[in-house]
């Protein structure tokens, strides 16, 4: 029986070899030939056919030994493996590519937080009720990796991916003369640099699937230097977002692991905006060891429980940067509630006509799970889960 | 047969009689997490021979601990350490560099401010401890499907063969790629499992530690949704220990959930932006652009 899953992309030759590792082909592997045949007879052509069985019912299926196919399952691993490198070469790569890796936000208390900024190569999410300003964040993202690198940009494309027709070329343009108007005020600039912006408007999910499948092509002839799906959680709602029992094969959940692959093949950032839902009933909050304490107030139980499922999870766990898009207090906040290398801290901010601005670059430390709570004048919120599974 | 020849043997067999195994246990080195409460839940840190699984919610420290591991296999012998070599196979991506590099400058400048003397009389002192050879003591895969992860687990037996110096196989996250590609439940109960033998035996032929890092997923028991760790009860089986990472109102704490040897137990601990230590040390994580 056949495994379903990763649905393979069209193959392009010579393009991200590293990432086919899994649909490497057997008969590229200069395995001995008894094997070789061996495994092509039982239409086993890929190194991930081949691994993803046990070894005995490998054994089994090859009607031969423990020992061939032990054998064969450890050429063919060591075909499949990727390449180790140490983390000290992973920083001199780093430092090489130079840029630290990172493109700023111009938004300096974030950038700070973060390290310089949305990190290349990574999945960033931006997260908050609607109205907020994840769009208005996006758009200048987007103006700010097509500026020349002398100005912070990427000097490169943008695939913007507009699923709710959100995106408006004359309030990006606006953004950028209230931003930059020393850059802006030079003729044709404007024009310049909004003709490297590639809008994409998928009509439905399966649009959308589409398009991303052919991706990793146009990322690469087009020299793109940012992707942002905006929002990626709108296909969402028609969709019946509750996986049942068991594993449903959700399309959008290959589309968000897909978006992850490509961000670290290509090095580009990738940009995600998720909506909030409000809460539901069924959301776990404590394991079993946790002593549930009855009546203890709503404050503290409601809190812990938003973040449980504010995190959506399986999705929270897939993406490497969260940043929180709250109000409450009268106030707007970007919260870093998830990065490797920042502190948990949150940052006032409001909208104007050159975009968001921080009212603050200090940040406001924040402790404990607060940090990833997602809240709208004062009720708290969760981030939209794509997909509930209960496996 | 006489039972001495019947001990004999088992004992070619590779049985082991219960004194020695007490005597070798005795003479492991722990692996220090960086937080002696933590080292003090875990019998002195985290161990070599066995397979350790850690878990909890995104955000709640898991990759920091992972890379604090990794750092803190390395400290020399002469600092108390294992002077070993570390692997780090990443299949989330969350492995960030500058973080790795902040986190060796701390391990050097705690080992620093406890030996400050010792540096001067040990001669390879001075030049190992630099935070570029930490670094380069990291081996680094980065796995993009469960293929991948299939293969690098069974490739590690020709990799450690000729890098013995290895004392510690870390996995960031072993669920990542299994929750999200794979159909059939059965088969992958039956592939993890069999992965989950292999790191173990691979755990005692070569003396070192396997750290697996695990999701939270949430489950239906007792009439309530609970959060519990990923991959399923069979999969829960396959680990000799189990530490469980959590909220407990702002404070980070690490839960014992399985040993064979210590009682449960849990303690409150911090990340810090020297790495994980203990509970009220300053707890600001501010991080220096490079």
């Amino acid at each position: 029986t056949k495994i379903s899953g990763f649905p393979s992309s069209p193959p392009v030759a010579g393009v991200l070899p590293a990432a086919e590792m899994a649909n490497k082909l057997v008969s590229d592997m200069c395995l001995p030939p008894h094997l070789a045949h061996l495994l092509a007879a039982r239409r086993l052509t890929t190194a991930k056919d081949v691994l993803s069985l046990p070894e005995v019912e490998l054994m089994s299926l090859l009607d031969a030994g423990l020992a061939t196919a032990r054998d064969a399952v450890c050429r063919v691993s060591e075909f499949a493996c990727p390449p180790c490198q140490t983390a000290l070469a992973l920083l001199e790569e780093r430092v090489r590519l130079g840029g630290g890796g990172r493109l700023a936000t111009t938004l300096c208390g974030l950038d700070e937080a973060l390290g310089g900024g949305i990190p290349l190569g990574k999945l960033t999410e931006v997260v908050g009720p609607s109205g907020i300003g994840k769009t208005q964040f996006c758009l200048k993202l987007a103006l700010l990796a097509t500026l020349p690198e002398c100005y912070g940009g990427l000097n490169g494309r943008v695939v913007y991916i507009d699923t709710e027709s959100k995106f408006s070329s004359r309030r990006m343009i606006e953004i950028g003369q209230k931003s930059f108007p020393q850059i802006f005020r030079q003729e044709g600039l404007a024009q310049k640099m909004a003709g490297r912006i590639l809008v994409m408007r998928p009509a439905s999910l399966s649009d959308f699937t589409k398009s991303l499948e052919q991706m990793k092509v146009t990322l690469l002839q087009n020299d793109v230097k940012l992707l942002i799906v905006d929002s990626v959680a709108a296909f969402m709602s028609s969709e019946n977002e509750r996986g049942t029992t068991g594993f449903t094969q959700h399309p959008l959940r290959w589309a968000l692991s897909f978006l992850k692959s490509i961000a670290e093949l290509t090095r580009i950032p990738v940009v995600v905006s998720n909506q909030v839902r409000s809460q539901s009933n069924d959301d776990g909050y404590h394991y079993s060891f946790e002593v549930k304490r009855r009546g203890d107030g709503d404050g503290a139980e409601r809190l812990e429980s938003h973040l449980v499922a504010a995190l959506g999870i399986q999705w929270a766990h897939a993406v490497t940067i969260r940043l929180v898009f709250e109000s409450h207090s009268g106030q707007r906040f970007i919260k870093v509630a998830k990065s490797p290398m920042s502190p948990a801290v949150a940052f006032p901010f409001i909208v104007e006509s050159s975009g968001i601005t921080l009212l603050n670059d200090e940040g406001i430390d924040v402790s404990g799970p607060e940090i990833t709570s997602i809240r709208c004048q004062g009720q708290n919120l969760l981030g939209l889960l794509p997909f509930e599974n209960r496996g | 047969m006489a039972p001495n020849e019947i001990a004999q043997k088992l004992l070619l067999q590779g049985a082991q009689n219960a004194w020695d195994m007490l005597s070798e246990e005795q003479s492991q080195k722990h692996i220090t997490t960086g937080s002696g409460d933590l080292n003090g839940i875990l019998g002195g840190g985290i161990h070599c021979k066995e397979v350790t699984e850690i878990g909890g919610v995104p955000g709640i420290g898991k990759t920091q601990l992972g890379i604090q591991l990794a750092i803190n296999v390395q400290i020399p012998v002469d600092y108390g350490g294992l002077g070993g070599k570390a692997i780090y196979i990443d299949t989330e991506g969350s492995f960030m560099v500058e973080r790795v590099y902040q986190i060796a400058e701390g391990c050097i400048s705690d080992i620093m401010e406890y030996f400050p003397c010792h540096h001067d009389k040990s001669s390879s002192g001075q030049e190992n401890l630099q935070p570029e050879s930490f670094l380069a003591g990291i081996y680094y895969f980065r796995i993009c499907s469960y293929t991948e992860q299939i293969a690098v687990i069974n490739y590690l037996e020709k990799f450690l063969g000729e890098h013995k110096d290895v004392r510690i196989v870390i996995i960031d996250s072993v669920t990542f790629h299994f929750r999200q590609d794979f159909d059939d439940l059965a088969l992958r109960t039956r592939v993890l499992c069999g992965l989950s033998l292999k790191l173990m035996k691979l755990s005692k032929s070569y003396n070192l530690a396997v750290v697996l890092l695990n999701q939270v997923t949430t489950k239906f028991t007792e009439g309530s949704f609970q959060l519990t760790l990923a991959l399923g009860d069979s999969w829960s089986h396959s680990c000799t220990n189990r530490l469980i990472l959590y909220w407990k109102g702002n404070e980070r704490c690490a839960y014992l959930d399985k040993s064979p040897s210590l009682p449960v137990a849990s303690t409150p601990y911090a990340v810090t932006s020297k790495g994980v230590r203990d509970a009220g040390s300053s707890s600001c994580k501010r991080v220096r652009v490079m």
